[in-house]
């Protein structure tokens, strides 16, 4: 071993409580897997799904980069475990365009500079997804308010809220 | 017609795959038998180490090693500062504590284990005991005589003092007509939490003895060059890739020691090893801004013209020296003067120990400070001048056809109009008429702020000379056999957008569609040489060395076609995938001379063939953007809660390339410079123990706290560059803290109001209200 420190064998994965089987559908296909009671929702998204579109910012349910939809409703997965989404259907941004077409909030948040980094634009999607099937027709004000609960460190938010107009101007596209 | 494609709004080329969540950031990334690592950190915001206990956690499963610092030892190097300036203090910086920890968060001792949950839970099994030290967390007290030492070895908490001086002060003092204003200001500390936090993923192949560590850096190359010193690695064996960054702000311009740790953990175990940052930790341990005390005074005569000003800076620089802790404070000594002509200036700066984390670079690093200072006394001199702010900025505003203006500082100034920017923020704001508005409010007792902030920056760092690493920039361009055109430079975005920027460069260069242009960045595999991007040099020093690579190739091709037109080289220009006269009577197709170029069947004699050229733009001077801001500001007698009513903005960056893009940067700048006026403060008590260690209670900016932001712009380019482009990546962060603190004042000045500390909370403006009015 290099550098004379002496390597574990790490190969004792000894668990102390045994794995649970759930079923979730996800993006529209259903699918069973292993998981320890305490895999965050996020996690089995990005680590056993693979579906790595969902990101972490804070662990404790404030940035909302992790928002998904749990069968309809915006959540956050970091704050959620995995077990507690047995038999549910979620919806990922992986899983808002269909046939290979943008959705509008997608296409809006192209078309208007709605995203720097990245980082946070998953999950204001999602929100914003769920703020317009509750409010399909949403003042700026409407807007801001309703994507309080995600944060965006690099756009000052006002693309943010044009993206999200050019969604409802745009919604048959 | 060519179809204008520089300064146009292009959607950006990134976008795509960013709003479908199939981008990767570095934790997005799983490598085959790759172990995770979490740290044991420092309770302690200073301590003896008495021992550290690992037998525990050697034990927990699936635990492959555990290190402490005496396991690294003279065997990983030093966390680097690549800092200098004379006299400056560098203290040993471990990248895993060694007898002593100096702040709460310092790694002590690091897990690696087969996943991120094993991992952590090992690192809970830690047992380090300690012998809590004397802490000191107030800079002032820290050089006062007899103060707990963050560093025992140095003798004092000083790190450096640096004095700038310029002018003749004999005379200034001498003269009783000068009306002297005085004003201490604290710039409190920030939190830069980009989105994405820290992450590293270091994978060593011992057969090819290859070191690629994945990292969400600004400066892949630089951390290459540092990660082959730290690990003792040939630096050819060591690539390093920034792949999809998450934000950084200044906070990934930096060399961590978990980066070296990670590298280190690889070697040993022979497998990729990720570590990725929680937010606690980022919050903690991530470099920290801004957190200065500035004491000012600046000399008027009579007729309101400065004539002087002298600064005591204290800079809290935290417990070591990160990559450019040191160097930050003095760029706030260097733009202290803001857009002023002011002849005479004395700064001293202290940076000085203690036992926080360390500060470093946070849009605009050094600059905010510096504006605030300047703008904030400016502001109350205007008041005890009895003179409208706008008016007393106008009055000591250099004429545009004084530029370039050597300021004694010893900066020179490229080009400007600061007058030209103030009025056109008084007319779209209707700046007379909110005053004639606000008189009336009072009248009735209401608060109604108006604040103004006139600012200029030091852009497209910089000339190699004055920077630590090198300031150059590398670009390179090739056109391949399909006409299609391959792009790489040396900067490394993270959210600005230079996929598409420098797209449109070349595109617009060559009279080809942007489609046809691919812009890679932040691979030290594929791009050869690199510094990165920050302060706001990306597209001004990066975009200049692809601009230039463009021109060398289109000499090339018009060498190639010029004969088969039978006209001069000189005489072709390139336009719609043609290469032709000016007229447009003899062209040829561009995709034909890039086959006569790489199939080099005819080529005339003394060209080589292929269609390959790159730059190293090294930039003869900073660039220095500037703008105009104000803020309009309600504050509610009853809670004290500020309510920023209007935002008006005027920013000249020089040539705009992508105004959609401009607009965006301004917009996120704005919001963290509005962002510490009114709430983010990262709040350490007297223990040493950090207050706002979450995003539940540090105060990040959400989106119904912000007014609809009214963005102008005007265009006074630079000759700095040939594309006169001057920067604008954190304009809006430098303006925008003392607009607002400067309206908020304004409102509270019915009230006696004088100063106010950052960030005006709704407490402290109650206190304020509910005080008896001071004389």
């Amino acid at each position: 071993m290099a550098d004379g420190k002496r390597a574990l064998t790490g190969t004792v994965e000894r668990r102390e409580i045994p794995a649970l089987k759930i079923r979730i559908n996800l993006n529209g296909k259903w699918r069973d897997d292993d998981v320890e009671p305490r895999l965050l929702l996020v996690h089995y998204l990005r680590d056993v799904a693979g579906l790595t579109g969902t990101h972490i910012g804070c662990e404790s349910s404030i940035c909302g980069a992790c928002t998904v939809l749990v069968n309809g409703d915006a959540v956050k997965a970091c704050t959620m475990f995995a077990v507690q989404a047995n038999g549910a259907e979620i919806t990922t941004v992986e899983g808002l365009a269909t046939n290979g077409k943008l959705h509008p909030l997608q296409q809006g948040f192209w078309e208007e500079h709605g995203l720097q980094c990245g980082f946070c634009t998953p999950g204001m999607i999602v929100a914003a997804h769920q703020l317009l099937k509750r409010n399909p027709h949403p003042t700026r004000e409407e807007i801001r308010k309703g994507l309080q609960g995600n944060l965006c460190r690099c756009t000052g938010y006002q693309h943010i809220v044009k993206a999200v107009e050019w969604a409802v101007e745009n919604k048959e596209q | 017609m060519a179809i204008a494609i520089l300064g146009e709004r292009i959607k950006r080329k990134e976008d795509p795959r960013l709003i479908q969540g199939r981008s990767h950031y570095v934790d997005d990334f799983k490598l085959d038998g790759m172990l995770h690592m979490a740290f044991a950190r420092s309770i302690y915001a200073h301590a003896r180490i008495k021992s550290v206990d690992v037998t525990a956690a050697e034990k927990m499963p699936g635990v492959m090693a555990v290190l402490t610092g005496a396991d690294l030892k003279g065997k990983l190097g030093l966390v680097p500062c690549a800092a200098g300036m004379e006299g400056l203090k560098v203290p040993d910086h471990p990248c895993l504590a060694i007898d002593e920890v100096r702040y709460a968060g310092e790694p002590v001792a690091a897990v690696i284990a087969t996943d991120r949950y094993l991992a952590r839970d090992a690192a809970e099994k830690i047992e380090v005991d300690y012998e809590p030290l004397p802490v000191v967390v107030n800079p002032e007290k820290a050089i006062e005589p007899g103060s707990p030492l963050v560093h025992q070895k140095l003798g004092d908490n000083l790190a450096f003092v640096a004095k700038l001086e310029g002018g003749d002060w004999k005379a200034i003092e001498a003269d009783t007509s000068l009306k002297v204003v005085k004003q201490r200001l604290v710039n409190q500390r920030l939190a830069p939490a980009s989105m994405e936090t820290r992450g590293v993923i270091a994978s060593y192949s011992p057969g090819e003895d290859m070191l690629t560590v994945w990292s969400s850096t600004q400066i892949p190359h630089i951390l290459k060059t540092q990660l082959a010193i730290m690990t003792g690695l040939d630096e050819a064996r060591c690539r390093v890739i920034a792949p999809e960054v998450g934000g950084a702000f200044g906070s990934k311009l930096n060399v961590y020691g978990e980066e070296g740790v990670a590298c280190f953990a690889s070697r040993m175990l022979g497998k990729p090893v990720k570590w990725i940052e929680g937010r606690r930790e980022n919050m903690l341990a991530t470099i920290h801004g801004r957190d200065q005390i500035n004491n000012v005074e600046i000399y008027v005569q009579p007729d309101g013209k400065v004539m002087g000003l002298k600064c005591w800076i204290i800079a809290d620089l935290g417990a070591y020296h990160q990559l450019l802790t040191p160097a930050i404070p003095t760029l706030t000594a260097l733009m202290i003067l803001g857009c002023y002509n002011i002849p005479n200036v004395f700064v001293e700066t202290k940076g000085v120990f203690t036992n926080k984390m360390a500060t470093d670079a946070y849009r605009g690093a050094g600059r905010p400070e510096a504006t605030y200072i300047i703008e904030r006394i400016m502001d109350i001199a205007a008041r005890e001048m009895n003179m409208d702010p706008a008016e007393f900025r106008m009055k000591n505003f250099p004429q545009p056809k004084e530029f370039p203006l050597a300021l004694p500082t010893g900066v020179t100034y490229d080009t400007a109009n600061y007058q030209k920017a103030l009025k056109k923020l008084t007319k779209i704001s209707g700046y007379a008429k909110l005053r004639r508005e606000q008189e009336k409010l009072r009248k009735k007792g209401k608060y109604l702020g108006l604040g103004l902030s006139t600012y200029v920056e030091i852009c497209a760092m910089g000339p190699s000379s004055r920077m630590p690493a090198g300031g150059w920039e590398f670009g390179s361009v090739r056109i391949d056999p399909t006409g299609k055109v391959t792009v790489l430079s040396g900067t490394s975005p993270h959210g600005q957008g230079e996929e598409t920027t420098f797209a449109q460069i070349v595109a617009e260069g060559f009279g080809i569609p942007y489609d046809d242009v691919t812009v890679f960045h932040g691979d030290t595999g594929m791009v050869p040489l690199g510094i990165g991007t920050f302060g706001s040099r990306t597209t001004a020093v990066g975009g200049t060395a692809i601009h230039n690579a463009v021109e060398k190739l289109k000499k090339k091709m018009a060498r190639i076609a010029a004969p088969k037109l039978e006209v001069k080289p000189g005489e072709l220009i390139f336009e719609s995938g043609k290469i032709q006269t000016k007229d447009g009577a003899k062209s040829v197709a561009f995709g034909d001379i890039v086959a006569e170029a790489i199939f080099a069947k005819q080529l005339p004699p003394g060209i080589e063939p292929g269609l390959a050229e790159q730059f190293v733009f090294e930039p003869p001077n900073y660039t220095f953007p500037f703008g105009a801001h104000l803020a309009v500001v309600e504050i509610d007698a009853e809670t004290g809660e500020v309510k920023l009513r209007n935002y008006y903005a005027v920013d000249d960056c020089g040539r705009v390339l992508n105004p959609m893009l401009v607009d965006g940067q301004i917009h996120g700048g704005l919001a963290q410079g509005i962002g510490q006026a009114l709430w983010e403060d990262h709040v350490y008590d007297e223990n040493g123990q950090l207050l706002t260690g979450t995003l539940m209670d540090y105060a990040m900016p959400k989106a119904h706290q912000f007014p609809w932001f009214e963005t102008s712009g005007m265009e006074t380019r630079t000759p700095v560059n040939p594309l006169g482009v001057k920067g604008v990546g954190e304009a809006g962060t430098i303006g925008s803290t003392p607009a607002v603190v400067n309206a908020v004042v304004d409102a509270l000045s019915q009230h006696g109001v004088r100063h106010v500390d950052m960030p005006l909370k709704p407490e402290k403006i109650w206190r304020i209200l509910n005080q008896p009015m001071s004389a």
